[in-house]
């Protein structure tokens, strides 16, 4: 488990002031999760995840892996404590003078594992990224996945409980990202490790993970189950990511009430709702932006609609607030 | 040809020239040894001077390194002339005689291992700090990053920077003549310049020239060689 209680992180900024990146963060991360934390870029979302393994520094507050505080550890204890928090990049980081099998030999190499016992693992690994005729290849004969498979690989050589990803698919195309989502949910399944997904891609998320923070400007805005936030986003940050169509048109139409509605995958009517709208309240809406997206296999979907004020968009909202398996919010611009 | 082949000149060139070989030798071997040990004390200034930064791997207290790069500084901007002179004592102290080649090795030392000290520094700044990053987060210690990511990573742009180096140390080592160091640079100088022999002061320094131009190709070609960057 790691607990990250009030971390605060401040740099100084080249003009001479402070900038905060993080401000009293908050978050739990129970073993076995694959936990997404997103944001635009500049939220602090890659200062966040250097903090859990001590890259970053915290000014304040405390990070708790298993019940053990980080910082307090000395530089021998937090190299040891490293080898169980591994982590992949978005430009991989790979050596580039070395064959794929010794970049996977490296960690190995900074702890003296004995050579055959060392090659024996690193095999296995290659195997288990799906590379193992790789291993006399070096990175730059390898594509950006691939690469990151040995990466993965290489993350993997000492048995870690926890791996950290930052922005690990970003550089790839999405078939290949695809490809390394599906290997890091393998590795969550099969070898229990837990996982830290940073990313500023929903899709990412939606795909895998099963807890997300939103990080904004250095604070969470919003925490949870994945399929809670998307169907209910309660914060604009979290709206701006979940819907990044809806939400800027949102602001461009005067004389309208805004309603945002989320049809949650539970809907057991066959009414349709707009239709029903029109006929039943006499309220002739606006679809300003749609979208459906399946996540953990369910279809979620929002509309944002524009009701003409008056008498009738008051009818709408009643109609809307008790239609089943929706729900909906008034947006205000 | 038959005024030239009559002339004192001539003579004289054939007379020098059985011991071109062994001083041929000896400006290779002073151009080695001198390299050397420039290495044995720029490189691991070198990786100080990146390893020690606020920042770096392993951060030194902010005097030394502003010591450390005075010093550099200093002995870089000594004219190789002057600073050849100055350190007679000085290799007498060490090898006992201030004249012959062994001597001269001294002073090439001492002007060339700062210069070898900001190469390696250009070079090992080269390695992708998020290299360096994620050997830290796999808990590699300061001395393991410098000796397995550092130094290996920037293997290629060591091997150039190093020929820059050694064809530097060749050229001042033909200097040293003037002090009495051996080598073609002594010929050149002592035979060709002093007792008015142009043809012995071009062809003492057409062989260095040639010595230079093998040492560059074959420098290059090994940079190129050990570089897995480039997809062959």
């Amino acid at each position: 488990m790691i607990e990250l209680q009030h971390l605060t992180k401040r740099f100084a900024s080249t003009s001479g002031g402070t900038v905060v990146a993080l401000k009293d963060i908050n978050l739990t991360i129970r073993d076995g999760d694959i936990y997404g934390i997103i944001g635009m870029s500049g939220a602090g979302k890659s200062t966040l995840v250097r903090c859990i393994n001590m890259l970053e520094r915290p000014d304040e507050g405390s990070v708790l892996v298993n019940g053990r505080a980080m910082q307090q550890l000395s530089a021998a204890e937090l190299r040891a404590a490293r080898r169980e928090i591994t982590m992949i990049f978005q430009q991989f980081n790979l050596l580039m003078q070395r064959t794929c099998l010794d970049n996977i030999l490296f960690p190995m190499e900074l702890t003296k594992t004995p050579k055959a016992q060392a090659e024996a693992r690193a095999r296995q690994l290659l195997e288990l990224v799906g590379l193992p005729d790789k291993a006399d290849a070096y990175p730059a004969q390898l594509s950006g996945g691939q690469k990151q498979r040995i990466a993965i690989a290489r993350a993997l050589a000492t048995d870690p409980k926890v791996l950290l990803c930052d922005e690990a698919t970003s550089a790839l195309d999405p078939n290949t990202t695809q490809a390394i989502l599906q290997l890091i949910q393998k590795i969550n399944r099969e070898l229990g490790i837990t996982v830290v997904v940073i990313t500023h891609q929903m899709s990412v998320v939606e795909q895998i993970c099963n807890r997300v923070a939103i990080l904004d400007e250095g604070t969470v805005v919003e925490e949870g189950e994945v399929q809670a936030i998307f169907s209910h986003p309660n914060s604009a940050a979290a709206r701006r990511l979940v819907y990044p169509a809806g939400a800027p048109k949102a602001e461009a139409l005067p004389g309208h009430r805004l309603v945002r509605v989320a049809f949650n995958g539970t809907q057991t009517t066959d009414k349709p709702l707009v239709a029903s709208l029109a006929i039943e309240c006499g309220a002739l809406v606006s679809i300003l932006a749609a979208d459906t997206r399946i996540v953990n296999g369910q279809t979620l979907g929002s509309m944002l609609l524009a009701l003409p004020e008056g008498d009738a968009a008051a009818r709408a909202m009643a109609y809307i607030q008790n239609y089943p398996g929706i729900t909906c919010e008034e947006v205000n611009v | 040809m038959a005024e030239l082949l009559a002339s004192k000149q001539w003579e004289e060139f054939m007379q020098i020239l059985p011991t071109i070989p062994f001083e041929m030798w000896e400006t290779v071997w002073s151009t080695a040894a001198a390299t050397l040990l420039a290495l044995v004390i720029g490189l691991p200034l070198g990786v100080c001077l990146v390893a020690g930064e606020p920042g770096g791997v392993r951060p030194l207290p902010r005097w030394l390194m502003q010591a450390l790069n005075v010093l550099i500084n200093l002995l870089r901007s000594v004219p190789f002339l002057i600073l050849m002179i100055i350190v007679i004592p000085l290799s007498r102290l060490i090898v006992g005689t201030s004249i012959g080649t062994p001597a001269s090795i001294v002073p090439l030392v001492i002007a060339s291992f700062p210069f070898v000290s900001r190469l390696v520094e250009t070079s090992i700044r080269e390695v992708d700090a998020g290299v360096i990053e994620a050997a830290q987060s796999m808990g590699a210690t300061p001395l393991q990053i410098i000796v397995k990511v550092m130094i290996p990573e920037s293997m290629p742009s060591l091997i150039s920077n190093i020929t820059i180096a050694t064809t530097t140390i060749m050229g001042y080592g033909a200097m040293a003549g003037i002090i009495g160091g051996g080598g073609l640079g002594k010929v050149a100088i002592n035979y060709g310049y002093y007792r008015f022999n142009g043809l012995l002061e071009i062809f003492a320094t057409a062989l260095l020239v040639v010595l230079v131009q093998i040492l560059q190709t074959v420098g290059t070609r090994m940079a190129v060689r050990c570089d897995k960057r480039i997809q062959r």
